[in-house]
């Protein structure tokens, strides 16, 4: 908890500072591409929020593995709230990828491998919100969501491979590990500092509604044993 | 700049989506860290009495 409290602040000020600089340099001073002239700007938007959605999921899963192999309370608690801020990044990322696609496809949606797999991303976490609600008992909740979770994240590599795996509209992945960037160095830079600075944001968010929940499973604790204690006999 | 309209709706979400989940959250500690401070402050006195 000291560490998480101690963490936030530079999580978020350095998220502030590394967005600013993505969106104002993607905005304003990186090159219009040839052949999408300006709505390429969208980029520094879409491609950190679809990564944050898949590299959320995937936090999720990992905080689903560790509470039900070690039953770490702590990992409960993590994967509870990283659901609703991946769920808010899924859909950041299908909302951009649709005002991108309006202009450059002629359409709002098209069912497309890489879309329909990220929807199904996004109605992987609002099953997995719903679903660690859905108990009287949280850790049946609990449970319940990290199965889901893990048997969703099946979905990860398909979406990652789905514009290899088929004919899709979508473009390739233009960045990747192993390889070089087939992009212009001044549209590369922008990109990477709003992807680390929605990281940052990302983390620091989930930190924070942590903390709160560990808070508040304590004022629960504090507030049963005081009832205890209270009761006659 | 052309589209101008998609690229803007592009910037004011990712602006604001991220931004509500960050107000929220840090509102949501403020007020769990003064609830907690409450309710420890009166448990402390009570295991005093």
């Amino acid at each position: 908890m000291r560490l998480s409290g101690a963490l936030v602040p530079w999580l978020a000020a350095g998220a502030l500072v590394l967005i600013a600089i993505g969106l104002v340099w993607g905005l304003f001073f990186s090159p219009a591409d040839w052949q999408q002239g300006d709505a390429v700007r969208i980029m520094y938007i879409h491609v950190p929020a679809a990564w944050l959605a898949s590299a959320g999921y995937a936090a999720l899963a990992i905080c689903s593995a560790l509470s039900l192999v070690w039953r770490h309370p702590l990992a409960d608690l993590a994967a509870v709230e990283i659901g609703p801020v991946g769920a808010g990044f899924t859909a950041l990322c299908l909302a951009t990828g649709s005002l991108w696609g309006k202009p450059m496809w002629g359409a709002w949606w098209v069912w497309d491998a890489r879309l329909t797999s990220v929807l199904v991303l996004f109605f992987l976490y609002l099953g997995h919100i719903a679903l660690v609600r859905a108990f009287d008992d949280p850790v049946r909740g609990y449970r319940a969501g990290a199965i889901l979770a893990l048997i969703g994240a099946v979905d990860l590599p398909i979406i990652k491979f789905s514009v290899d795996w088929w004919n899709t509209l979508h473009q390739p992945d233009t960045i990747t590990l192993t390889g070089a960037p087939h992009m212009y160095i001044g549209m590369l830079w922008p990109l990477l500092f709003s992807t680390l600075g929605y990281t940052l944001a990302f983390a620091a968010i989930v930190l924070t509604r942590t903390r709160a929940a560990v808070m508040e499973r304590r004022i629960r604790g504090l507030l049963m044993a005081r009832a205890s204690a209270q009761e006659p006999g | 700049m052309d589209h101008l309209p998609y690229i803007a709706a592009s910037y004011a979400l990712g602006v604001l989506i991220p931004g509500c989940f960050a107000v929220a959250a840090f509102l949501r500690v403020g007020a769990a860290r003064r609830r907690l401070a409450a309710i420890d402050t009166r448990s402390r006195r009570g295991a005093a009495r």
